[in-house]
């Protein structure tokens, strides 16, 4: 079981441990007062690897080989020279997703970013290479900003059989995937669903907006997304989405987790749909399905119950891989640890910033 | 030489103190100080090379607009200041 958790946030990078059962303490903080927009922990050399969103001065990376003890800037993506001729050429604006390669590509990482660029890098972070395919692709100039300005990759899932088989998610740019490790894309995202398109365009796939795409360890063929109106479940892959009706809780929200270990179970952290964005009723809930959607529990224990507006961002919900420890953070600053596969939590010893993102490692 | 100061917010990547830089232009005289400060570029300039949104340059007491002050010729006699604004919570 997993000892230690990250929590990015809008103030900093907070390092927890656990002291005891249920006791989850800040063991090391970093960055203070710098917007920290993702954390990776490479579970092949245990680097860290700390997104920053420095505002005015740009998105940057860090890297840290002692374990936070201190932490060396790195090249971050760059757009530099890329469709130069536009009328208004990219850069970068945030970095969304972090992931390591496979277990013996040591060295690889794939980032997503703000606008829609997937990259690259062979050297733990010291270049990066834009994924020109999937940039270039005509599909992909379709996407279009959700909450932000520019449409962005936030999810990236590497396949644990082969590596160069990757899924990634895209807001809103819907589900895709590669088995070449990206020379070539296919686009999925059949069965999903957008209610916020003309209704002629509501399937269209290139424009769903996938909240969250992530992809059961055991059983990588399965992934769950929490979709902007709706989850949806496929078990063959990236397509044939069949869409959850959940009737215990608001089926809108941004994060989701999937049990490593059974791709039938999966949490979700709820909210009122998409205008208003906080917890029905102000009661902090996290909803568990263990039959793929079928039925759902509505897991309260532990979870702040009257007057509680904090909204789950999409990367604020990870899973240990035992499948038995989660952490959950929220824009209001709570941080809530289970041990129990969500049925019970305690909230960690801070009040922290509002939370971009929580990581396991 | 042109004299270039920056935001103290900038401590970790750039010159701490007023600094004289050799450059025909304010992008001369930036580039000049990379061998140095290798990191200072991406703070102030984003990936194509454009003056971030929200950093502002004043040259001899006169803020200049955003779109051209990289070209702006310096004199041997110009004051630089570079800062950012700062906002939010």
């Amino acid at each position: 079981m997993a000892d230690r958790v990250f929590a990015a946030t809008r103030k900093g990078l907070f390092e927890f441990r656990r002291r005891g059962a249920g006791d989850w303490q800040v063991a090391s903080t970093a960055f203070l007062g710098s917007p920290v927009s993702m954390l990776l922990v490479d579970p092949r050399d245990r680097a860290l690897y700390a997104a920053l969103d420095l505002g005015h001065f740009g998105a940057k990376l860090h890297r840290s080989d002692d374990g936070g003890a201190s932490w060396t800037e790195i090249a971050a993506p760059s757009y530099a020279g890329v469709d130069a001729d536009a009328a208004s050429p990219p850069s970068l604006k945030l970095i969304w997703a972090l992931e390591p390669g496979g277990p013996d590509e040591v060295g690889v990482l794939w980032a997503g970013t703000i606008p829609g660029g997937l990259f690259r890098s062979s050297d733990r972070g010291e270049s990066w290479s834009l994924v020109r395919s999937l940039w270039e692709d005509p599909r992909r100039k379709q996407w279009f900003g959700g909450g932000f300005d520019d449409p962005g990759i936030h999810s990236i899932c590497v396949d644990p059989r082969d590596p160069r088989r990757l899924a990634i998610g895209a807001s809103c740019g819907g589900v895709w995937d590669t088995t070449d490790a990206g020379e070539t894309w296919r686009l999925g995202g059949t069965g999903m669903r957008a209610e916020y398109l003309p209704p002629e365009e509501s399937d269209a796939p290139e424009t769903q907006d996938a909240h969250r795409l992530v992809r059961c360890a055991a059983d990588p063929d399965c992934f769950w997304v929490q979709h902007h109106n709706g989850v949806f479940r496929a078990t063959k892959g990236v397509d044939d989405w069949r869409e959850i009706h959940p009737s215990t809780h608001p089926a809108f929200g941004f994060a989701v987790a999937v049990h490593p270990a059974d791709p039938r179970t999966a949490w979700f952290a709820p909210a009122v749909k998409d205008e208003f964005r906080y917890p029905a009723d102000g009661r902090v809930v996290v909803a568990r399905t263990r039959d793929g959607g079928e039925s759902f529990d509505v897991l309260t224990e532990g979870l702040p119950q009257e007057h509680a507006y904090d909204l789950v961002y999409r990367h604020g919900l990870d899973i240990d891989p035992s499948g038995e420890t989660l952490a959950m953070g929220s824009t209001t600053g709570g941080l809530w640890l289970s041990e129990d596969g969500g049925d019970s939590w305690s909230a960690a010893r801070a009040r922290l910033p509002p939370v971009y993102a929580v990581r396991f490692g | 030489m042109a004299t270039i100061s920056f935001t103290p917010h900038l401590r970790q990547v750039g010159p701490t103190r007023p600094t004289a830089c050799c450059g025909a232009t304010l992008g001369d005289a930036l580039r000049a100080l990379e061998p140095d400060y290798p990191l200072l570029r991406g703070y102030l300039l984003d990936d194509q090379g454009r003056l971030r949104r929200h950093i502002a340059v004043f040259v001899d007491g006169v803020m200049r607009p955003r779109e051209s002050v990289l070209g702006l010729a310096l004199a041997e006699t110009s004051d630089v200041y570079i800062f950012q604004a700062l906002s939010g919570g």
